[in-house]
């Protein structure tokens, strides 16, 4: 059993995958709790397409992949901003607008500029494909994520909870908010990589959903979805080794078996607290 | 040098941005410190949007608007909301303990920890609006009434000078409404300023010594028993109010 557990390992390119997909795991799961709380599971959505143009810019420019990506997500996220701002649209409405123009763009790109190929593990990810430099990249960005968290941890929940207080007492909501985007915007880059950019939704929500089942505590449900997030990582990296599979959808149907668990778990404890309350 | 009124507002204007029209016209007013005003009329008369002007929360107004002397965005200690209730998200996973601390997040600083002396103040909050009880419990699992001792417990814990309360009597069971005026009362007694919106008319002249009545623009100011008047009401709210027992 350690054997099969460990031979893997023993190839350095299948390591880093594993070590690139639990960091992107970690920083997905971090975020996972606000994502699905706040409602941005759209916007969290959206960015992840969105960044496929600057993706394919940066491939043909040959600079850093995750620069592309974070400017593209960057103009995205102002575009969202002017949209809906002075409530001349709702939200969602400039989300679908730019998310699908963007992701359009991209396609486009892709097919003219790039062969199929050579990209489409952007679209449904590469765990085999992690570099070392890919590995540093994505230490700097858990590293980032975990240090803003801890720091502005009650800034978030206040103008999350109350926003109108938030402003009484000086803290912009909007501020926070894009400190978030901007978090979310650097993970779903790196995340990418692994599930590619039509999954990684699954690693910003489905964590947090099934750990919402089991808890309504804010920490318990960061640290749930931590623990489901890295085991659901490491889980379909060796279903997706010994099965000969791509490695995002199983990571994907692991974290989404886990959703269905707890969803079960926390429907037969209602249902016996009801029968016992009787 | 005479004292500065808690709250001076002259010539305020304002309209929501695309909108064609003003929400307030022309809005004077001067609160005194130890002032209880209740801030009268009918739902979309602007309560709600000069609450938020005086907190700076919209941008945009012209006219003159200070808190002690100094624009509001510069004395976020001294000023204090109640929010709405449609405008707090309680479903966020946060505890009653976690929401009363926010009230001291303004003298705390951001990105500090709070310290001793801060959960000293939020344990006297939870206990003088009698849900210490309730401190680990999450605030999206309580009653309406509940929730709002959390909310003024928090305000508390805030200890600002002036304290803005939007609308804080809906959904309220009776035993909360009379927490919340006692606590008010105290409040104004100790020097603070309250100031409270509602289209409640019932509880103006038990309650209140002066009423605003707002419709866009002051329709009324002044001692709740004179302002308080059918032609006043029918003006503020757009009907003939019990105009039959006038004598």
């Amino acid at each position: 059993m350690i054997e099969l557990l460990l031979e893997p390992l023993s190839y350095g390119f299948v390591l880093r995958g594993l070590a690139g997909g639990l960091l992107a795991a970690l920083a997905c799961a971090l975020l996972s709790a606000f994502v699905v709380w706040r409602g941005m599971a759209f916007v969290g959505d959206a960015l992840a397409h969105a960044i496929l143009p600057g993706v394919v810019v940066a491939y043909v420019l040959g600079i850093g992949l995750f620069f592309g990506a974070l400017a593209a997500a960057a103009i995205a996220v102002v575009g969202i901003g002017l949209i809906s701002g002075r409530q001349r649209l709702k939200e969602d409405t400039a989300i679908g607008v730019v998310f699908s123009g963007f992701f359009a763009l991209g396609v486009l790109l892709m097919s003219r500029i790039t062969t199929y190929q050579d990209l489409g593990h952007i679209l449904f990810g590469n765990i085999l494909g992690v570099g070392s430099s890919d590995l540093i990249l994505m230490s700097g960005v858990v590293a980032l994520t975990v240090i803003v968290l801890a720091l502005s941890y009650k800034e978030i929940l206040v103008a999350s909870f109350d926003p109108a207080h938030s402003v009484a007492i000086g803290l912009s909501p909007t501020a926070i908010r894009y400190l978030l985007l901007f978090l979310l915007a650097m993970t779903t880059v790196v995340a990418i990589q692994t599930v590619g950019v039509i999954l990684v939704l699954s690693l910003l929500v489905t964590p947090a959903a099934a750990a919402s089942m089991v808890s309504k505590r804010l920490r318990t449900i960061m640290a749930l979805s931590l623990a489901m997030s890295l085991a659901a990582t490491v889980i379909g990296f060796y279903l997706s080794y010994y099965g000969d599979v791509a490695s995002g959808p199983v990571i994907v149907l692991t974290l989404t078996l886990f959703f269905v668990l707890a969803f079960a778990w926390s429907h037969t404890k209602d249902h016996l607290l009801r029968c016992a309350g009787r | 040098m005479p004292q500065s009124p808690a709250l001076f507002v002259r010539n305020l204007e304002f309209r929501y941005p695309g909108s064609e029209t003003d929400v307030l016209e022309g809005v004077s007013l001067t609160v005194q410190a130890g002032e209880r005003v209740a801030l009268v009329g009918p739902n979309g008369a602007g309560k709600s949007t000069l609450l938020h002007l005086i907190l700076g929360m919209e941008e945009g107004h012209r006219g003159q608007i200070e808190v002690y002397g100094n624009p509001a965005h510069r004395c976020f200690h001294r000023v204090a909301i109640v929010p709405q209730r449609s405008t707090v998200d309680w479903r966020f996973p946060v505890t009653v303990r976690q929401v009363v601390m926010m009230g001291r997040y303004v003298h705390l600083g951001w990105f500090r920890r709070p310290r001793q002396e801060d959960r000293d103040r939020v344990d006297e909050a939870l206990s003088k609006m009698d849900i210490t009880d309730l401190a680990n419990r999450q605030v999206g699992e309580l009653s309406g009434g509940q929730q709002q001792r959390v909310m003024l417990a928090r305000t508390l814990a805030h200890d600002a000078d002036l304290l803005l309360l939007d609308e804080p009597l809906n959904h309220v069971d009776i035993a909360t409404q009379e927490l919340i005026f006692h606590t008010l009362e105290r409040l104004t007694a100790d020097g603070k300023t309250v100031m409270v919106s509602t289209h409640d008319l019932g509880v103006l002249t038990v309650h209140f010594t002066r009423a605003v009545f707002l419709d866009r623009r002051i329709i009324a100011d002044g001692d709740v028993k004179e302002v308080m008047t059918p032609e006043t009401i029918a003006e503020a709210y757009g009907f003939e109010f019990h105009k039959e027992y006038t004598p």
